[in-house]
């Protein structure tokens, strides 16, 4: 019997800023945890991947993680994945200042 | 101090030169990232959490305050502000873009400093006693030594792919304040029937499998060190095991070997390297012992620090915490500490960085060191400009009066920053800071060494801290394991594990009942925690850790 596929979102690093980008459905890479697409299916996940790999030139070591829906859109599951939403916790300059600023 | 050769500086800029080759082709997407990510690591740059990481090389924690201020300039201009120094020497900076870094190891040639080798399973930089030329209890500088290593391990090219990296530490003092023991390969400067030469330790090192390093020579003559070095290298190059990255450091190959059978080994290669060194290096040995002579120390009268201490009790708590004894009269060495309570330990801004150079030109003869506890030292500093100095280093925070006390705590980066880490150490260091801070308990408690790793790698040292402290993921969650009794010095132990982790709200209260606990049981304010430890064993502390009922538990 298939187990239960958690749901995921494609992440990676920026080539150029080394910072942690996201796949959005339109294909695009975005900052933001909460506008990354939200992958339910395996197989559409799977695809994914494929896309993501293709594109070296944008992403470094892109990887499926888990994450759940929240009210504005996907959220991290491990802290570790939140951690890397936001950055470091001992300064306020990594995401966390830019999403402020905004 | 050391000056680049004219092979130095030309082989370094034509490195800097090939990279940036590189780094543009990988931008073009000419490279993939498969065929970039070897040889970026060969220049020092690793992709972390939230962005790419430089670590750059301070051969023996030696810098000179042209250096320093450099390095500055780095944080400021390519950075957010700031600089990280580690437990190995080096400097890491946490947010270059890929297109900067060129620029950067640019910058670091102009002032002969380099990011080879500081990855990748090639000889790392080689860590030595950051009081190295001034210490009271040390035979000779082992920096000329150091050096000597540098040069005939940098590119060497039997030693570029070995099953992982090697690690060596130099030392020369009876007391070890290079963590000789827990190093792959540590060099002993000793004195035998008055002639100068070194034992060799093997096998040592933290991580998975922590170990403490055993002699395989109690004696070999100075000329002997580089083919001998060259010897235990090889044969660990060659039987090493390659099958299992977590079984590939030197430490299995001594521990499956036995040490008798490794010496053996390689004695019969050190029969062979021996011809090949011809004495060409003995006299790059003496002429470097000339590089690294002393400054030419001023003769200034010590008494005003005398008056100073007399009338001001902080500078006198700072100058009883943060010098050390100098083997030249009127002299001090002294520890800047980066560990102001709450800061992340380690760090320094561009700003401290320029200003530590500046006083070091000012009273320190241009030189300044980087401990391998993650703190900066002035070795040379004359008395009479003790009461100067503390009063521009307080000005800055950088006189936080800590050095071997409770907040003096090595920290890796964690999860904060580091990609292999599962759990933070930033914040826990900081935070048990704070609160020893609060309690006012450091100067009652003395010298403790706290350390803490965000994985199992150790480069926070947990192993061989009086108390250490290894964070871990637990089902998604963060958890904290304690280890107590550890030790990095001459009497080097590894830490024993008390039982099971705590939450990350729980280590801080965990860490302040050890604290009280210690305080309760010493039979003196002479005895250290570890002395306790080693007196009393384990159950006290457990029992304080988990309660009567949960100590035998673990
Ligand atoms: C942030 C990027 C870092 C990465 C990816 C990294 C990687 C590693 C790895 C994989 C090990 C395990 C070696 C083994 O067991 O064979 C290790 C150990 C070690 N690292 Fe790091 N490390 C990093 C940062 C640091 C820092 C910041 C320091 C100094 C503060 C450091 C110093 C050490 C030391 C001293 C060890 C001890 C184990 C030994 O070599 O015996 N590393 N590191
Ligand atoms: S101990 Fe682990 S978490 Fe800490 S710096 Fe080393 S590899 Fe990263």
């Amino acid at each position: 019997m298939a187990r239960k596929f958690t749901p995921k979102v494609l992440t990676a690093n920026d080539l150029m800023e080394g910072d942690v980008i996201y796949l959005a459905a339109d294909g695009s890479w975005v900052r933001d945890h909460a506008q990354a697409e939200f992958l339910e299916d395996e197989t559409i996940a799977e695809m994914r991947m494929l896309v993501a790999q293709g594109q070296p030139e944008i992403a470094v070591g892109p990887y499926l993680a888990d994450a759940k829906m929240g009210e504005n859109g996907p959220e991290p599951i491990h802290f570790r994945e939140a951690f890397r939403t936001r950055g470091p916790s001992n300064y306020f300059h990594g995401k966390q200042a830019e999403t402020a600023s905004q | 101090m050391y000056t680049y050769s004219d092979f130095d500086e030309a082989f370094v800029r034509e490195r800097c030169k090939q990279f940036r080759a590189q780094v543009a082709r990988r931008i073009d997407g000419s490279l993939t990232e498969d065929e970039f990510k070897p040889l970026r690591l060969m220049n020092g740059v690793y992709l972390q959490l939230h962005a790419y990481m430089l670590r750059i090389a301070i051969p023996y924690g030696t810098l000179r305050s042209d250096q320093m201020r450099q390095l500055g300039m780095i944080a400021d201009k390519f950075d957010k502000g700031y600089g990280h120094f580690t437990t190995r020497q080096n400097i890491q900076f946490n947010w270059p873009t890929l297109k900067d870094i060129p620029d950067i190891l640019d910058a670091l040639a102009d002032v002969q400093m380099h990011a080879i080798q500081t990855s990748g399973n090639t000889i790392r930089n080689t860590t030595v006693d950051h009081f190295a030329g001034a210490a009271t209890d040390e035979i000779a500088d082992p920096r000329p030594t150091a050096e000597l290593i540098r040069q005939w391990s940098t590119d060497h090219p039997e030693f570029q792919f070995m099953p992982r990296k090697f690690k060596i530490a130099v030392g020369a003092s009876t007391h070890d304040r290079a963590a000789l023991k827990v190093h792959d390969l540590a060099v002993e400067l000793v004195d035998k029937d008055g002639q100068q030469g070194y034992r060799i330790l093997v096998g040592g090192g933290l991580g998975r499998t922590p170990m403490i390093g055993q002699v395989i020579t109690d004696f070999i003559p100075k000329a002997d060190l580089l083919p001998y070095l060259e010897a235990v290298v090889s044969t660990w190059n060659i039987i090493g095991r390659r099958d299992n990255k977590y079984k590939a450091r030197i430490k299995i190959t001594v521990f499956e070997n036995g040490i008798e059978k490794m010496r053996e080994l390689v004695n019969e290669e050190f029969a062979k390297t021996r011809a090949k060194f011809s004495g060409y290096d003995q006299e790059v040995l003496a002429d470097l012992e000339r590089q690294f002579a002393p400054p030419a120390f001023k003769n200034a009268d010590p008494s005003s620090l005398e008056t100073a201490v007399a009338v001001d009790p902080l500078l006198a708590r700072w100058v009883a915490r943060n010098t050390n004894p100098h083997k030249v009269e009127n002299h001090l060495s002294v520890v800047i500490s980066l560990k102001e309570h709450g800061k992340t330990p380690g760090d320094a801004t561009g700003d401290q960085m320029r200003l530590m150079a500046d006083l070091a030109d000012q009273y320190g003869y241009g030189e300044l060191r980087i401990s391998h506890e993650q703190n900066v030292i002035l070795p040379h500093v004359a008395k009479a400009d003790i009461p100067a100095l503390f009063t521009e280093l307080a000005k800055a925070g950088l006189a936080t009066a800590n050095a071997g006390l409770t907040s003096d705590i090595i920290a890796c980066p964690g999860m904060d920053y580091c990609a292999l880490a599962t759990a933070r150490s930033i914040p826990v260091a900081e935070q048990i800071a704070l609160r020893v801070k609060e309690l006012d308990l450091e100067d009652e408690i003395g010298l403790m060494k706290i350390k803490i790793s965000g994985c199992i790698n150790a480069c926070g040292h947990h192993h061989v801290g009086h108390i250490g402290i290894l964070g871990l993921d637990r089902a998604g969650v963060e958890n904290y394991q304690i280890t107590l009794g550890g030790d990095a010095t001459e009497t080097a132990a590894i830490g024993e594990r008390t039982g099971p982790g705590f939450a990350y709200d729980e280590v801080v209260p965990a860490v302040e009942r050890l604290l009280k606990t210690y305080l309760e049981k010493r039979n003196s304010a002479e005895e250290t925690f570890l002395d306790a430890y080693r007196r009393l064993g384990a159950d006290p502390f457990k029992e304080a850790l988990y309660g009567d009922a949960k100590k035998n538990a673990a």
